[in-house]
């Protein structure tokens, strides 16, 4: 019960949020309407990607200095979990832009910004690939990793600010907490971010397991 | 002081080998001016002026991969560990930077130069202001190729890996670029363009701050 108690309390929250969410009162907002109920589904998305990888980041940093292929197996797993959120990020956003914006990709920075971070661990996956020797893989990418992560915050967090933008939060438009999320909303948005953090943290610990079995398996 | 030193001498050193073949410099020179000049056949007059600046940065983008990422792809496995022995890594990464910013800096003032020459027809009121972004180009272009260009060399896979690797990290950089040379092609007065410049010497900080502390363990074989 120790070790699981956080993964039915993800499962609890993601389930509730899935209901809740789809049944419980929101603001009658015009444009939005109610696709305002996206933003429980597409917002925790990208808090579950940044944190898959920070972790990422974290053991990157730990494997340089540990030389374990533990720390190594942890970053690259947290990063294909991180990946998959990034994903589902840019298709419901997509979704949500065709039903507010008229069109899934209206070249908005923040979803230009948001792909081009993406793209970004998909080239620290081509390098790990073309790397055949294990340490060095784990050395050089790691290295990569870290170089990567503040451009990504600065690709996410800082220049969309900068330019103009229909997403909220960005070019003048307020962000979402400002005008309309209400405290039903906030009823079910906080509860869906930690749910989806802890589901995003859980994928990565199993990918991790399945990953270590089969590197043993290769070992004998 | 002993940093300083070492830094002064392998510039030193970099130059002196750059101006005894002069294979890189002539080599980047000749592939600028003949994009240029393809460019101009092709397109015989650029319908706009943002069209004229994008096409100038993507001219200078792949320039200055192909320029930079010479730094470490074209050192074979013996100078490197002879420069290991001799210097430390951050001496090495410095001069290295500083060495490609100086090419760079030649390299993007003939382009503009002759770019300016060939499509005359939106040369910016501004020259000043767009000769400032120019500059940052070639200094943030420098760093951040500098690093990648090492990764990619100790990966052993050159060209192709280079590009994928540089282009995501660059794409922030080269925004910030173009709206600043999109500033003084429009003749915008310099005070619309203090926020870029600041964002790209804090861009330019981070990069070389993250590279200094990244290289030593890359060096390391």
């Amino acid at each position: 019960m120790n070790k699981t108690w956080w993964k039915i309390l993800g499962s609890v929250l993601v389930i509730y949020t899935a209901i809740a969410g789809l049944l419980l009162g929101v603001p009658r907002l015009p444009i939005l309407n109610e696709s305002i109920r996206n933003l429980y589904f597409h917002v925790p998305m990208w808090f579950a990607m940044i944190v898959l990888f920070s972790i990422s980041v974290f053991y990157s940093i730990k494997s340089l200095s540990s030389k374990s292929e533990i720390d190594d197996m942890k970053a690259v797993e947290s990063v294909n979990a991180g990946i998959i959120f990034g994903l589902l990020g840019l298709v419901t956003g997509a979704i949500w832009a065709k039903y507010t914006w008229g069109q899934f990709w209206s070249f908005d920075p923040k979803q230009n910004f948001a792909a081009i971070s993406v793209l970004l661990y998909f080239a620290y996956l081509i390098l790990r690939n073309a790397i055949d020797e294990e340490q060095k893989r784990a050395k050089i990418s790691a290295i990569y990793n870290i170089f990567a992560f503040p451009m990504m915050v600065v690709l996410l967090f800082v220049l969309p600010r900068l330019k103009d933008s229909l997403h909220p939060g960005n070019g003048g438009n307020p962000g979402f907490n400002s005008y309309d999320l209400d405290s039903r909303m906030r009823m079910v948005f906080y509860p869906a971010c930690l749910g989806w953090i802890l589901i995003g943290y859980w994928v990565y610990t199993i990918r991790f397991r399945l990953r270590s079995i089969e590197n043993k398996q290769q070992h004998n | 002081m002993q940093l300083a030193k070492e830094v002064k001498y392998l510039i030193h050193k970099e130059v002196l080998l750059e101006w005894r073949s002069k294979y890189t410099i002539n080599g980047v020179l000749l592939y600028v001016v003949s994009t240029i000049f393809t460019c101009y056949l092709s397109f015989v007059s650029l319908g706009d002026k943002l069209a004229w600046n994008a096409l100038f940065w993507i001219i200078i983008l792949f320039a200055s991969i192909n320029g930079v990422s010479k730094s470490f792809l074209q050192e074979t496995k013996g100078q490197q560990l002879y420069s290991y022995i001799l210097t430390s890594p951050a001496a090495v990464l410095i001069s290295k930077t500083v060495y490609n910013t100086i090419l760079m800096l030649v390299l993007t003032t003939i382009a503009l130069g002759f770019y300016t020459l060939v499509f005359d027809s939106f040369t910016p009121p501004d020259l000043l202001l767009y000769y400032v972004a120019v500059v940052m180009g070639s200094i943030s272009f420098s760093t951040v190729f500098t690093m990648v260009s090492a990764i990619a060399s100790k990966a052993g896979n050159g060209g192709m890996l280079m590009a994928i690797l540089s282009f995501p990290i660059i794409i922030p950089v080269l925004i910030l670029l173009i709206k600043l040379a999109k500033n003084a092609v429009d003749g915008l007065p310099w005070e619309n363009s203090y926020d870029e410049i600041g964002m790209l010497v804090l861009v330019n900080i981070l990069t070389v701050a993250t590279s200094l502390l990244l290289f030593p363990y890359l060096w390391r074989d």
